[in-house]
């Protein structure tokens, strides 16, 4: 494998990775805030990149304004989502308000496929994205440089929320114990539907960056891209934003290399990542970055 | 009996249902099998609006003296083979259908294929191509050609028209369509010319995988005159885009499974030159029949119909004649009707069923002109 062969496989897997990065920084923190895995955040992701479709659409904004809608408008809807779906469970077992998540999945994905059709929608790329930059024997396009900017920009914002405000100092009191930062007057619905609000925004924008790398929607666009991202959440070591990332760009590196080095094995790409989990789970079960916990019962 | 006793109402519902199936039925119903969502949601659509559009015109069917309509029962096989099973189950099981049209994708017409042969209910495929789906099965038609056809038609195209001599191939793994039409495609191609190393690799990719950089960067180095990459347009507009993203200007070529407005919406302007084979234009109308969609579909529909949208309209009618040959509603009098049919004039041309089953047809090219569907030729089997 030539040098040049081997640089422009490693900017593909920068690019695939940081997608994943991306969706996984949304699971995990509604994982560190609630110890809730949120089964519909790929359908959440789905319907970021279709509501952002339907405003150039039907309403021909320009590509900005509709990224901007589309992002607050999925951001309500997890909201919502957390509203109907998880609240009236919040004092049920967690398995409930798990398979309660996976309900939700399967709801959204069908009425998805009922309001928006079966068939692949093509998504008109802004052209600002759509440069293809040359450097010497590579050649990637400019959404492909954009999305790890956004990742390490939203990675920035959200460590910063957390760590430093006093909303985040809220969310990490209800992530440490709900009952008591309710007896220290920490709204603690407002704090949930916070997190979820912005669980759902990252979705959505990673939803929409999806489509304009990769410019087909369909309702099931998120199912692959939520399992992989899950994954990369938990091998980073789940509910540890840092840990999503490098659990991100790790899968996909470890995806994008195998099928350059080994073409024979192309056919369980979809494998390697879930075999990856099963290493990840049985060598060091709190994840790379993650912590050890111990199951409070 | 006093035992029974708690147990008579569900004896009398169980008398009652005997009673109900023993009656005459008064429709013909007719299975439509096909993917409504997934990654073949747009093939099917196109199948089933030849099938509605045929129906429409032709609602009822002769059975020997009596006049039956036709009922469509439509199913979604979900672009998913397990799925594509439990449909197929459920039209012979519980809709009781007659006959069963469908569907596009081999792969999803051959996990049917075992479900209508033991029921003894003919099945009728429009755009299957895959020899598989009616080898050995009495039971599986289909109107269309066989991959052989399709694959040495595109390898002939590739070697005699633009003077190709070396090619890469890249396939869909798990689709049965796609890895045997690239297998047709390389054997012609490696006789055609005379270079046992002609195909230069095999590139793999999954169904609903979107991102093929990593295949296209290792397909890029290996610097081919053409590429074979037969597979749903879905995936297949998504590899031509990223190849030309990644500045590989080496022509597409691929099969019938392209010609879908969402292979141009997705590849955008990436997918200009792309060329494949199909099984009708509509620059060059064949029967009267023909003309006669034709007219009905421009009409209705406003726009020009796909090939597959054609397929599902003689798949329908072939289906209809045969049931009224047949005189019976019995799955196989109508299988022996279907089995006869000898030049019947279909929209894509005429019908004759061969001893496996498959219609012989010519071929046309197509290429992406200018955002378009546009006709290059002709061939003949």
């Amino acid at each position: 494998m030539t040098l040049p062969l081997l640089l422009q496989h490693l900017a593909n897997a920068l690019a695939l990775g940081s997608l994943y990065a991306l969706i996984a920084i949304g699971y995990t923190m509604v994982y560190g805030i609630l110890r809730l895995i949120n089964f519909a955040h790929g359908d959440v992701f789905m319907l970021g990149a279709y509501v952002a479709f339907y405003c150039v659409a039907l309403f021909l904004l320009p590509w900005w304004a509709s990224f901007v809608i589309a992002i607050v408008v999925t951001a309500l809807m997890g909201v919502l989502l957390e509203r109907v779906a998880y609240r009236p469970l919040r004092d049920s077992p967690k398995i409930s308000v798990m398979i309660s998540a996976i309900g939700a999945s399967f709801l959204i994905e069908n009425v998805a496929v009922v309001l928006f059709g079966g068939r692949p929608k093509g998504v008109a790329v802004p052209d600002i994205l759509n440069v293809k930059l040359t450097l010497g024997a590579v050649s990637v396009m400019s959404v492909s440089l954009v999305i790890p900017i956004c990742t390490f920009a939203l990675l920035a914002v959200l460590l910063w929320v957390v760590g430093k405000t006093r909303t985040g100092m809220a969310m990490r009191a209800v992530s440490t114990d709900l009952d008591a930062a309710r007896l220290q007057a920490i709204d603690v619905n407002r704090i949930i539907s916070f997190t979820f609000g912005s669980g759902s925004l990252l979705a959505s924008f990673g939803g929409i960056l999806w489509s304009y790398k990769y410019p087909q929607l369909n309702p099931l666009m998120g199912v692959m891209p939520g399992l992989k991202c899950f994954i990369a959440a938990v091998i980073g070591g789940i509910g540890n934003i840092q840990g999503a990332v490098l659990g991100g760009f790790l899968l996909g590196a470890i995806e994008l290399l195998t099928i350059a080095f080994l073409p024979t094995l192309t056919g369980y790409r979809d494998a390697f990542a879930f075999v990856l989990l099963i290493v990840v789970l049985l060598v060091k079960p709190s994840g790379l970055l993650g912590s050890r916990q111990v199951e409070k019962v | 009996m006093p035992r029974l006793k708690p147990f008579l109402p569900l004896l009398a519902l169980l008398a009652f249902g005997a009673c109900k199936s023993a009656k005459q039925p008064t429709t013909v119903k007719i299975g439509v099998f096909e993917p409504m969502t997934g990654a073949n949601a747009a093939g099917g659509a196109m199948e089933v609006e030849g099938i509605k559009l045929a129906n429409q015109l032709y609602p009822t069917v002769k059975v020997g003296e009596k006049e039956y309509k036709i009922e469509l029962v439509v199913v979604d096989n979900k672009s998913d083979k397990v799925e594509a099973a439990n449909a197929a189950q459920r039209l012979v099981d519980q809709d009781k259908v007659n006959v069963v049209l469908g569907s596009w994708g081999s792969s999803l017409s051959m996990a049917a294929g075992p479900i209508v042969k033991d029921k003894k209910i003919p099945a009728i495929a429009l755009s299957a191509t895959n020899p598989l789906v009616t080898r050995g099965n009495d039971y599986y038609f289909r109107v269309c050609f066989i991959d052989p056809f399709q694959g040495t038609v595109m390898a002939n195209y590739a070697v005699k028209q633009l003077h190709a001599k070396k090619a890469v191939i890249v396939r869909e793994v798990s689709n049965d369509y796609s890895v045997g039409l690239a297998k047709y495609f390389a054997d012609t191609f490696k006789k055609l010319t005379g270079d046992q190393g002609a195909i230069l690799g095999e590139l793999n990719y999954n169904t609903n995988d979107q991102d093929f950089t990593a295949q296209l960067t290792t397909l890029k180095s290996m610097k081919p005159d053409v590429i074979f990459a037969p597979g749903n347009y879905t995936e297949s507009a998504l590899i031509i885009k990223q190849a030309s993203e990644l500045g590989i200007t080496a022509p597409f070529l691929g099969g019938d499974t392209w010609e879908a407005p969402e292979f141009l919406d997705v590849g955008k302007k990436a997918t200009e030159g792309a060329t494949f084979s199909t099984f009708f234009a509509t620059e060059v109308p064949i029967t009267d029949t023909s003309k006669t969609f034709l007219d009905a579909y421009r009409k209705q529909y406003a726009k020009e119909p796909a090939a597959a949208t054609a397929l599902g309209f003689d798949g329908y009618l072939v289906a209809r004649a045969a049931i009224e040959r047949a005189g019976s509603l019995d799955g196989a009098k109508i299988r022996d009707a279907l089995a006869s049919t000898k030049d019947f004039p279909g929209a894509a041309g005429l019908i004759t069923f061969d001893e496996n089953r498959d219609a012989t047809k010519s071929a046309v090219i197509k290429t992406v002109k200018g955002g378009k569907f546009t006709y290059l030729t002709t061939v003949q089997p």
